[in-house]
Formats: C-alpha cells, structure tokens, sequence
C-alpha cells in the first residue's frame, strides 16, 4: 500500500517513541493528572497499529506476535480479578485495596496502580487483536486482487 | 458537531462519512474539554477518532465504497424520528439547567468522592480514584465486555478464513455452505 | 432567553441522537449504521456529561487554589463506555466483514432480494 512513501516511513519512525512515551506517561501518571489505563492502552495499541500501518502487519507481527496478543488479552482480566482475590485474601471485601500496604491510602494507591496495569494490558491487547484480525483480511483481500490481475494478464 | 451529524447523513461516498465521522469525533473531544471531563475527551481523541477511524477504513477496504441509493422514500423514519425527538425535547423541560452546582445529581455521591478521593486514595485525579477504587467493580465489568468482544471479533474473523472465489453452487457440493 | 440557553446542550444532545437513529432506521448500508450508531452513542455521552459541568468549576483533579470542581462521576461511567463503545463496534465491523464474505453484499434491500430469490 503505502510501505514505499519515505516521508511516511520517516515521519512514523519519529513518530513511534514519542507515542509510545506519551502512552506509558499517561498510564504512570493517571492518578495525578488526566489519564489512566484505558487511555494509555488506546495510545500503545495506536503505536503499535501506526507502524503496522506503514511496514505493514508482518512487520507489526514481528514486534509483538500474535500469540503474545493473544495471552495479553485474559492477562489484563486476570490481573485485575485477582487484585480483588487477593484483597479479598487478606480479609477485606472483594476489590477493596486498602490491606495490600501498611497504610489504607498507600494501598489503595497501589491497588489503583496495579488495576490501571490490568485495564491497559486488555485494552491495548484488545486492540491489537482486532487490528490483527481486521489487517489479515486486508492484506488477504491484496493478495487475492493481485492474483486476479496476473490471471487476468495471462 | 451539528453540520458534521447533516453530513454524514447526507454523504453516500462511505469514505466521506468515515472521514467526516473522525472530525466529529476530534468536535466532541473539544466539546468534553470545555465540560471538563479532561479524561473522557483524551479517550475519545484517541478511541473515537483514532481507533474506529482505522477500523472503519479497514473495513471498507474489504467490503466496497459506495452506498446504494435509497430504495423507499424515507417519511416513515424521518417521521418516527422527529417524533422521538419531539417527545426528548419536550422531556427537557423539566431537566435541571446547565451548569447548576446543586441540580440533584451532583449532590448525590459526587460531594462524597471530591472531598475524601485524595484522602482516602492518595489519588489527586478523582476520575481515576473512582475509576479503579471506589467503582473498580463496575471497571471490573467493563475490561470484561472489552475481552469478550474482542474475542468475539477474533472468532468472527478467524473462522472460514479461507475465502471463497465463486459462489457455491448448492447442488454441487454442500459442505461449502457450511462456514 | 435565559431558558434556550439553560437548555441548549439537551437539544444538541437530542439532535445528535435523533441524527444518529436517523442514520440507523432510514439507510440501508451497514457501515452507515454503525457510524450512526457511534453517534447516537456519543449523543448519549454528552447527555451523562454535560448535567455533571458546574459552572465556574474546574476538571477534577485535586489542585491548590480550587474549591470546585465538577461532578467526577459521569466522566468515569463515559470513560469506559467510550472504549466498550470502540470494542462493540468492532464486534458489528466483524460481522459487516462475514456478511459480505457470504452474501457479496452490504446493503439491506440487496440482502432481502437474495433471500427472496433463494
């Protein structure tokens, strides 16, 4: 498509970092400023989805296979549950954070840090996957036009 | 906001539609920051006008362009829509006016949740104590729906991967209508 | 005066809403409904958003210098309702994509002939 346009490559490789920083600020700063799991996992999957993009998805495979996607997606749910299980654990009520450290505020914040890590590994994996998904039938859908236009030819 | 929504309803070119579906997305963002919801408008720069944008071009990459002209005049929609919005018009009415301090619904639990957020998180950002805290089992909830459909799509996609050239005459074989 | 502009985000909000069900009821494209779709659900954001606005207010992050502050809680029920919205979208892409793998078509009135063709 369009994995010949230098400006493209250039600008997006630029680009990457700076997006990927913005989203992992986001996700370790969301309980200070705007932000939070749900925004930074939109943001890494839009990195990740940019630069399959342009290189083109086995490209994007290549940085994160599909298999890791794909065992990404329960990890975040499970990460999140099992905050609850744990606290849960250690006699409070389900998902209530407070005994994971000395002081209740402290573990609250921890709780609330570990969640967000939850929430953004299953919101960015979700993401990737679909993007996988809907980019396979892409590029599946190229290929076969191309190889009507040979048959054609021929 | 208002021209976009005429827009895309008038368009028939699915590109435009798309196109002009990400500018309104990119308005409403705007229109969040000045209700302050400074969380909310990020998510839907990023998600509205990001992420449906790609997957809707990815889409019409698969499927075609161009809408078919309407079939039907279209008065019996319009009809049942102008009176649907008659009727939340007139439901408005009653609705506390805009930016009032003590409308009933902020002062429910929202009092609640400014004054001890940060006292009892160590969270200054009350959407994120609320989000992940006080809410979490709500959030909980929510990252589920996420999983599920994004299993949902991974199944849907993933099953007869193998696409069929011409279609199957149903005489001939009929293990091809099976999907 | 004072009443039209008190109550002017409801009938922006009602307008974005009847558009989007417009869009849904009246066209026959499936990739147009979805996008009408998104509208009527971000008329319905905007519906939890604005009543929540305080006037003279600021966004809730816990700051010096500011005493109020609007009401936190619809912008944590439309955070996640965005990013559900996105991934229940996706889910209707996914089934416009099968639909057109199996029939060759997405529009509706297409999709009626060839059922009452078969």
């Amino acid at each position: 498509m369009m994995r010949d346009t230098i400006i493209l490559r250039v600008v997006a490789k630029l680009l990457l970092p700076a997006i990927l920083i913005f989203a992992f600020y986001v996700q370790f700063h969301g309980d200070y400023g705007p932000g939070g799991g749900f925004q930074a996992g939109v943001a890494a999957a839009g990195a990740i989805i940019l630069y399959g993009m342009i290189f083109g998805i086995p490209a994007a495979k290549h940085v994160i296979p599909t298999t890791v996607v794909e065992i990404m997606v329960p990890l975040g749910v499970l990460i999140f549950a099992g905050t609850g299980v744990v606290s849960m654990m250690l006699g409070e009520n389900y998902l209530n954070y407070s005994p994971l450290r000395a002081a209740p505020g402290d573990g609250q914040h921890m709780g609330i840090l570990i969640v967000e890590a939850g929430v953004f590994i299953t919101v960015a994996s979700t993401m990737l996957a679909i993007f996988y998904g809907f980019g396979g039938l892409a590029d599946e859908a190229d290929a076969e036009a191309a190889e009507a236009a040979e048959d054609g030819e021929k | 906001m208002v021209i976009t929504v005429v827009g895309i309803i008038r368009a028939h070119n699915l590109f435009a539609v798309v196109m002009l579906g990400g500018v309104y997305s990119f308005l409403m963002a705007t229109v969040m920051v000045i209700l302050d919801a400074v969380d909310v408008s990020m998510t839907e720069a990023a998600v509205g006008a990001g992420m449906s944008t790609v997957l809707l071009l990815a889409v019409l990459h698969l499927t075609r362009t161009r809408e078919a002209p309407l079939r039907h005049k279209p008065y019996i929609p319009l009809f049942v829509c102008l009176l649907t919005g008659g009727a939340l018009v007139y439901g408005t009415l009653d609705l506390p006016p805009f930016g009032e301090a003590n409308a009933p619904q902020n002062l429910h639990v929202a009092p609640y949740y400014i004054e001890n957020a940060e006292r009892e998180t160590h969270s200054p950002n009350i959407v994120t104590a609320v989000l992940a805290s006080y809410r979490g089992y709500d959030t909980l909830g929510e990252v589920t729906v996420i999983f599920t459909a994004g299993i949902g799509v991974l199944i849907l996609l993933a099953s007869g991967v193998r696409r069929r050239r011409v279609k199957p005459d149903p005489l001939q074989d009929p293990k091809d209508d099976a999907l | 005066m004072t009443t039209i502009l008190a109550d002017l985000n409801y009938w922006v909000t009602v307008f974005l809403l009847v558009g989007g069900l417009y869009i849904v009821v009246a066209h026959g494209n499936m990739i147009k409904k979805l996008v009408g779709l998104s509208i009527f659900q971000t008329s319905v954001y905007l519906l939890f958003l604005s009543p929540g606005k305080v006037l003279g207010g600021t966004a809730p992050i816990i700051a010096e210098g500011f005493d109020v502050y609007s009401n936190p809680l619809p912008h944590v029920l439309i955070l996640t309702a965005i990013v559900v919205g996105v991934a229940t979208i996706a889910l209707g892409l996914a089934l416009v994509v099968r639909i057109h793998r199996s029939y060759g078509t997405i529009e509706e009135d297409e999709l009626h002939d060839l059922e009452s063709d078969a």
